[in-house]
């Protein structure tokens, strides 16, 4: 269990690189890039976890207990939601292209210059 | 309390399926059915962020990655979408 | 460049980038032995010092509030992006939601979605209230509660009821109710920052006993504006998305 979890974070962001490099629709692309930024949500939360800890609310539980880091916890939290805006950022970014040039696929659309 | 070793079998077996699910949403073609699997794979994650002790990421998770980001994605989809002959 | 060269460069890449993945892996120090000096002071004196008993939302919006104050722009900028990039152009016109196949016989939206649809809007704005109000005790916080409050008004829709949709998100309110919550926050900061505090400073009282619902000074107050923030923002996303079906070009 020493690395496991790093390495199904490399294969993430590998199938999804490759998702977006042999694409032909933008929207494919776009989810093609939600899957490799959830890798790195898993990647924060593999970093920070502490084997027999437990999650770090000490409502019901004695406060100092032996707990996971809760620092990386923060920080994915708002990177989930935050990114799903940026997505719908890109989706519009799409359809924009869309209504100009009529096609989704991004190799005709780089033949669009200027 | 669960034992160690069964909490290390459970978190395994949640990455596996988590990788695998990451290669169906990426080798499907059809933009619908990619949304469902980027649906199903957002809940996968919400799971593995619960197994891994982080019930606020897995809030987030389910929420936004199972049901916000796929009507989004389904609402763009209707607007490129070729009208039917 | 020809798919197939694509492909071939790309396989180059990634197997650099995989090697460089496992020697920076392998430096780790092993899943479930964090040794990080800030994770376990921090979990040492956040109760103490902020009397909330969710250490990862006193995390969030006192100890690195000045990060979440960031993403909650970026979260406002991808809002204010949407509207301008959507925009109604020249050349289009907006039709009513009119049937594109007209030989399809195309049923209304069965009772099995609609009744369970309206029957859940109400319990789910309950509970996005109480998921954003209740950040300093329990696993929740503003941006939780506020995706589901969204989530609510997105069910009003989803039950086919797209016009009540758009009569209860007028885009001007929401607006206004993004602003205030993004403004909100940076406003409890800049109060601090008045009584010659640094930014983001705790200086509302801390309430008796850890875990009450008036503890934890600012950390309650900036959750509820960041949940009416998010849960605007996504709604301005789905209603933008959903008006640019409407659009037709002429």
């Amino acid at each position: 269990m020493g690395i496991f979890p790093f390495l199904v974070v490399a294969w993430i962001v590998v199938v999804g690189l490759y998702g977006i490099v042999t694409s032909r629709d933008l929207i494919h692309q776009i989810v093609c890039l939600i899957v490799v930024q959830s890798s790195t949500y898993v990647l924060l939360l593999g970093v920070g976890y502490v084997t027999g800890g437990a999650s770090p609310y000490f409502f019901d539980i004695p406060q100092h207990t032996r707990a996971v880091d809760p620092i990386v916890q923060a920080l994915a939290l708002t990177d989930v939601v935050v990114e799903a805006a940026v997505t719908a950022l890109l989706l519009s970014f799409a359809v924009q292209a869309y209504k100009r040039f009529g096609t989704l696929d991004p190799l005709e659309l780089t033949q669009f210059k200027g | 309390m669960i034992p160690d070793a069964a909490m290390n079998t459970l978190q395994v077996v949640v990455l596996v399926l988590v990788a695998a699910g990451a290669m169906v949403v990426v080798r499907s073609k059809v933009r619908v059915r990619q949304v469902l699997a980027l649906s199903v794979y957002g809940v996968l994650l919400a799971i593995l962020f619960f197994v891994f002790q982080a019930p606020d990421v897995t809030l987030s998770e389910l929420t936004v990655g199972a049901v916000a980001l796929p009507i989004i994605l389904l609402l763009a989809i209707a607007k490129v979408r070729k009208p039917e002959q | 460049m020809t798919p197939r060269q694509r492909a071939w460069f790309f396989a180059v890449a990634a197997a650099g980038l995989v090697a460089c993945y496992l020697w920076a892996f392998t430096g780790l120090p092993g899943f479930g032995n964090y040794p990080g000096p800030y994770g376990q002071e921090i979990l040492r004196r956040a109760v103490g010092e902020t009397h909330a008993t969710g250490v990862v939302s006193a995390v969030n919006f006192l100890y690195r509030g000045f990060d979440t104050v960031g993403e909650e722009f970026i979260l406002f900028a991808a809002a204010a992006g949407m509207s301008v990039l959507l925009r109604k152009l020249r050349a289009e016109r907006e039709t009513g939601p009119a049937d594109e196949a007209d030989s399809r016989t195309i049923p209304a939206t069965s009772s099995a979605v609609r009744i369970p649809a309206l029957l859940l809007v109400g319990p789910t704005v309950v509970i996005g209230w109480w998921l954003a109000s209740h950040a300093q005790t329990n696993p929740s916080g503003g941006f939780q509660g506020g995706v589901i409050l969204a989530t609510a008004f997105i069910l009003v829709y989803l039950s086919g009821e797209f016009f009540t949709f758009r009569k209860l998100s007028p885009v001007v309110l929401v607006d206004a109710v993004e602003a205030l919550g993004a403004g909100g926050f940076a406003a409890v900061g800049l109060a601090a920052v008045v009584m010659n505090l640094p930014f983001l400073y705790n200086y509302l009282p801390l309430g008796q006993f850890p875990g009450a619902i008036s503890s934890s000074g600012t950390i309650a107050l900036i959750s509820f504006f960041v949940g009416l923030e998010v849960a605007a923002a996504f709604v301005l996303i789905v209603g933008e998305l959903l008006e640019q079906t409407l659009l037709r070009s002429a």
